[in-house]
């Protein structure tokens, strides 16, 4: 399982990064879509995985017994997709709005008031 | 010491925004109730900095979970102080604000998002907890987004691309540091860090989630090689708006880094090193910037990058003399960068144009308003003894107590620099006489306004000049903070003792 999510968080990194360089906005957008997922599933796997373990103290006892599934990780990816999902929706609109704008997907089209140095 | 007093500031901030969305539409009642409470959070900043100053170190555990696992809010010294600074800013720009944003950004609420964005600020300078810390970034850079985008003129809506698509990168990136140094630790607390990260073996592994963090922050507050976005956006939004992120985000950064490479990573001798080429190439690239620009915030947008540099220079040397000089370069940065961005929206506002070849004779025009403007750029470049000065001496020692003569060659040029331009700004602003067709072209913007308007767009920049003249002429107190701060980055032991209890 772990060798699995390593796996998985390089492909959605290296993905992320990868879209993020070419030249589209759209693929701009979808490249650090991405690279959160990525981050998320990193903290995730970081937080050290078991199974079957959740963080409850059995009725018969004050303390917990035996070793449990920390908590903490999952609290930290649902606050950070609930941030992610705020931002992506902004970014979505704002490409919207770009695109209506100037009438074009192009990163490079994006410079017409840099024009003087 | 429990003190639920410590996040008054925030919460201020938070009604006011609340309260100011009840009154959508009703933007002349939205200001008078921003600017009440602004001077109010700043009365409280500062009871807020006297009592920490007198009674050291305060704590809140949030929920009252004991200290290494709810969220703890910390104000010593450093956080006070700038929370101060903050408030201070804050009233400035909303003072100008009523007069220096038009109508129809105010009715798409412009205030309720300038205080979310405060809440934000003074919620990452007062927490204890680097998640939270993750998530009051996130709050300041949305309510940025928006203040950004807000209007909707098609350089701003090409500028917040850049803006939105780098900060969210280094949101990420800040979360993957975060998601690492949690599998190292196994917490989150930064003064439990403090002590959890020095027991740490894998040294190489430490390094790198510093470096990570130091990535994520490095966007923020636009180090080389990672400023690009910087000076492509800064110059699009109004000025009140650009007076903000010019002024305040790009120092939360700043005061992250500061915090976390003084309590929980403490620099080596590679992390130095690299502070230290990277505050060099920020000098002196930002410098560069700054002389090919014409057109007048897209110059302050590279000074912005260029005097980033000298506060990671201090974090590069990394002795207490060193600290203090960046700490003092944060206050005094924050106070004229405002400032600075004010004066140019006021320079906009008389001539409807910033680009310098078609600006001129504002002094032949408002001879007094061009010398409280020249108070300004003073103390931005530093003579002695406006406020820009004082820190540079701090660095400057630092550097040959520490044989950093590269840094020192980089801080002079950057120094002279910034004179150069300033001095070439005057020139082309305001001792040239103004290029015929363009008075032409458009009539005096500020000339028109009513002598009340007038005041609340000219009130603000004297105000602020007021606290940098303070901060130069007064300089002492302020070193005395700045040395406070720099004894207790340099010593964690009360900080940790504060939060843990032990």
């Amino acid at each position: 399982m772990e060798l699995l999510l390593v796996v998985l968080i390089g492909i959605l990194y290296g993905t992320g990064i990868y879209l993020m360089l070419r030249r589209s906005m759209v693929k701009l957008l979808i490249g650090l879509l991405l690279l959160g997922n990525g981050a998320n599933l990193l903290i995730f796997l970081l937080g050290d995985l078991t199974k079957g373990k959740p963080p409850v103290i059995p009725p018969d006892s004050n303390i917990f017994t035996e070793i449990y599934a920390d908590p903490i990780p999952q609290s930290l990816i649902l606050t950070a997709i609930v941030i992610s999902f705020g931002l992506q929706s902004f970014a979505i609109i704002l490409l919207k709005k770009v695109y209506l704008a100037t009438g074009s997907d192009n990163l490079d089209d994006l410079n017409t008031h840099d024009l003087d140095i | 010491m429990m003190n639920n007093f410590i996040i008054l500031p925030l919460l201020l901030h938070m009604t006011t925004a609340v309260v100011l969305l009840f009154l959508w539409k009703r933007i002349a009642v939205q200001r008078i109730v921003s600017v009440i409470a602004n001077v109010l959070i700043l009365l409280v900043s500062i009871l807020l900095f006297t009592k920490t100053w007198q009674s050291g170190i305060m704590t809140m555990q949030s929920g009252n979970w004991p200290a290494p696992f709810g969220i703890t809010f910390v104000s010593d010294v450093f956080s006070s102080t700038m929370v101060l600074f903050t408030s201070i800013s804050a009233v400035a720009i909303s003072i100008y604000s009523t007069i220096g944003i038009n109508r129809a950004r105010m009715k798409y609420g412009f205030f309720p998002i300038y205080h979310f964005l405060f809440m934000g600020l003074n919620g990452a300078f007062l927490t204890g907890d680097i998640f939270n810390l993750y998530v009051w970034f996130e709050i300041v850079i949305i309510s940025s987004f928006v203040l950004m985008t807000l209007g909707g003129k098609k350089p701003q809506m090409e500028s917040a691309i850049k803006y939105v698509a780098m900060n969210m990168l280094a949101s990420v990136i800040f979360l993957t540091a975060i998601a690492i140094l949690y599998g190292l630790t196994g917490s989150l607390n930064m003064a439990d860090l403090s002590v959890k990260v020095a027991k740490i073996d894998n040294r190489g592994l430490v390094n790198v989630t510093g470096l990570l963090f130091f990535i994520g922050f490095g966007i923020k507050s636009a180090v080389f090689p990672l400023y690009y976005w910087l000076p492509s956006s800064y110059h699009t939004p109004p000025s009140a708006i650009a007076a903000i992120f010019g002024g305040l985000l790009t120092k939360v950064g700043i005061y992250a880094l500061l915090r976390f490479f003084t309590l929980i990573f403490i620099p080596g001798e590679f992390t130095m090193t690299v502070f230290s080429y990277v505050a060099v190439a920020t000098l002196i690239t930002g410098a560069l910037g700054a002389i090919v620009k014409r057109d007048v915030r897209r110059m302050f947008s590279y000074l912005i990058v260029c005097h980033i540099g000298f506060m990671i220079a201090g974090l590069g040397l990394f002795t207490e003399i060193a600290l203090a000089g960046a700490v003092f370069y944060l206050f005094h940065d924050i106070i004229v960068k405002t400032n600075l961005f004010l004066v140019s929206g006021i320079i906009y506002r008389i001539k409807g144009t910033m680009r310098m070849p078609q600006l001129g004779g504002m002094y032949a025009e408002y001879p007094r308003l061009s010398l409280l403007m020249a108070i300004v750029l003073f103390s931005l470049v530093g003579i002695p003894p406006l406020s820009g000065f004082w820190p540079k001496i701090n660095l400057f020692l630092a550097s040959f107590m520490e044989r950093d003569y590269l840094l020192i060659a980089a801080m002079i040029i950057a120094s002279f620099v910034t004179l150069y331009v300033i001095a070439k700004m005057w020139t082309e602003v305001f001792w040239k006489s103004a290029p015929k067709e363009v008075e032409l072209l458009h009539a005096d913007g500020f000339a028109i306004l009513k002598p009340s308007n007038k005041f609340l767009l000219v009130f603000p920049v004297v105000f602020l000049t007021m606290v940098s003249l303070y901060i130069g002429f007064g300089a002492e107190h302020i070193m005395i903070i700045s040395k406070h701060i720099a004894s207790e980055m340099m010593d964690t032991s009360p900080y940790i003792h504060a939060v843990l209890g032990k």
